[in-house]
């Protein structure tokens, strides 16, 4: 039988620490390597932005690993959580693209890729990949298009989404500046894309003060027709 | 469900899935990220069709991690699923389901009926009873003037009116009241609205939007969604205006009523929906 101490009684208050049996720890699998993913989507475009610290527990394993990952030439995926599921779900991923690529003679689109790693994680629905994707992309019509998941596989296209470790953060600001929402008498603009990429810098930018896995560089791509920009943004460091 | 986090409960699997999906066979590990949960779906017969209400929060242990999640999926154009329990489980079951009540059609010639359609989706969830597959899915349909409602842990019933989910009592409640067959449409749309609208006051992990689907013989047929913070402003001036109306104010919607490929329905034939 496992026994946990409960630090907070039911009264909110800290409960008096007294010993109550020694305290079974399983090896886990899992570990949280950090990290926090964005995606926005344009008429024409499409920007997937992620920062490029990787940490676990205390420690800085690295100040540049960035978790955008280019698929294709019209896609790019966010991963972010544990680092170890993210370089194996890439790996596949991209061996499943050269799949269809040698079978079907044309890559996959923006859209396929999403309902296919859709099915990809919940093939392991008893022991998840630990990772928060985030496709951006271009779809059929040029649009730009983002589709978000949970670890398990559920997923559905949207406009602009936040994953990872700041995502609680940077999520409600992206409603109120993406979406315009809960504002009154607010002309609703469209995006284009200086204004976004800025928008995502600022955002990045607030998430290294508060967050403490998301700092060190912003590494921000975007995905237009004529192909995949990377731009490198300087964050802080501690 | 809602309240499974809120008491802290932890449910452990009796035993290990027995399928392909299923990996080692020591103790299964700890998940060390919540999934999504909590939802209010409901759905009930009247004499003019069945209508198929739902709210469009879908929560992971205190956040919302969409405000605009689809509840009602789907399958063809006289069957509808709607969805609660975890998102990821229902998304995926009811792909499976489609695929295979598409595969009957092509292999048999003809449509799997309502009642066939909820055995096959219980037959295939059996197999995974007692791991933590969470799916409740009301099936919602028009050649049986019957709902379905099928769960994970092997629940297979038919009915008239169902509501799952975390908001479900407070549905009920409401619902309980005021469901009768005679109801017209327009009745049946504001009362199932209402419904969702008091669910998702009351309980925290419903709420957004409400999303409504009114079947009929001519196939389904979905109203906008509509934001139910625009209805709580709506009441809240009714009540400060001091309003002299009755019981139970049923204010027709707002939203415009979509129907999706009529004449085409018409023409004969189920429309089928790409499975996305």
């Amino acid at each position: 039988a496992k026994m946990f101490t409960q630090v907070y009684g039911d009264n909110g208050k800290m409960k008096e620490y007294h010993y109550t049996g020694p305290v079974e720890h399983r090896f886990s699998p899992y570990s949280f390597n950090g990290g926090t993913v964005l995606a926005v989507a344009g008429e024409d475009f499409a920007i997937v932005a992620s920062d490029t610290r990787l940490s676990e527990g205390y420690s800085i394993h690295s100040r540049d690993s960035p978790k955008c990952y280019k698929l294709t030439n019209t896609t790019v995926i966010g991963c972010s959580g544990f680092h170890g599921d993210c370089l194996t779900l890439t790996k596949i991923i991209d061996a499943r693209l050269k799949m269809y690529k040698h079978s079907n003679n044309k890559s996959m689109t923006s859209g396929a890729i999403a309902a296919m790693l859709s099915t990809i994680l919940y093939g392991r629905r008893f022991f998840p990949y630990y990772v928060y994707n985030i496709i951006g992309g271009l779809d059929e019509e040029g649009k730009g298009a983002v589709y978000s998941f949970d670890p398990v596989g559920s997923y559905q296209r949207d406009t602009y989404k936040a994953g990872g470790s700041a995502s609680a953060m940077l999520q409600p600001l992206l409603d109120n500046q993406i979406g315009f929402k809960n504002m009154e008498g607010v002309q609703h603009l469209p995006l284009n894309q200086e204004k976004a990429v800025q928008l995502v810098k600022d955002v990045f930018i607030s998430a290294a003060e508060r967050d403490v896995y998301t700092g060190d560089a912003l590494r921000i791509c975007i995905v237009t027709k004529e192909g995949i920009k990377e731009e490198t943004v300087p964050l802080r460091k501690d | 469900m809602a309240l499974q986090d809120v008491s802290g409960f932890q449910d452990t699997p009796i035993h290990t899935s027995l399928s392909s999906l299923s990996t080692s066979s020591s103790p299964p590990t700890r998940r060390p990220f919540p999934l999504s949960h909590g939802t209010t779906t409901l759905a009930f017969v009247f004499q003019g069709g069945v209508i198929a209400a739902a709210d469009t929060r879908a929560s992971c242990s205190g956040l919302v991690a969409c405000p605009s999640a689809q509840k009602i999926l789907p399958i063809h154009s006289h069957l509808l699923v709607t969805t609660s329990g975890s998102g990821a489980d229902c998304m995926l079951w009811e792909r499976i389901l489609a695929r295979e009540i598409r595969l009957y059609q092509l292999r048999h010639g003809r449509r799997l009926s309502i009642t066939g359609s909820a055995k096959l989706l219980s037959h295939m969830l059996h197999p995974f009873k007692g791991t933590d597959v969470c799916v409740a899915a009301t099936l919602c349909g028009w050649d049986v003037e019957e709902l379905f409602y099928v769960c994970s842990d092997g629940t297979r019933l038919q009915g008239e009116l169902f509501s799952v989910g975390s908001g479900s009592p407070y549905a009920y409640g409401v619902l309980d009241g005021e469901v009768r067959w005679s109801l017209n449409e327009e009745e049946a749309i504001s009362l199932a609205r209402e419904a969702v609208y008091r669910a998702t006051h009351r309980d925290a992990y419903s709420g957004n939007c409400v999303d409504l689907f009114h079947i009929t013989a001519q196939g389904y047929c979905r109203r906008d969604r509509e934001d139910l913070r625009e209805e709580y402003h709506r009441k809240r001036e009714r009540k400060d205006a001091g309003s002299h109306a009755t019981s139970l104010v049923l204010t027709l919607g707002v939203g415009k009523r979509r129907s999706v490929e009529r004449e085409k329905i018409q023409r004969g034939g189920v429309k089928w929906h790409g499975v996305e």
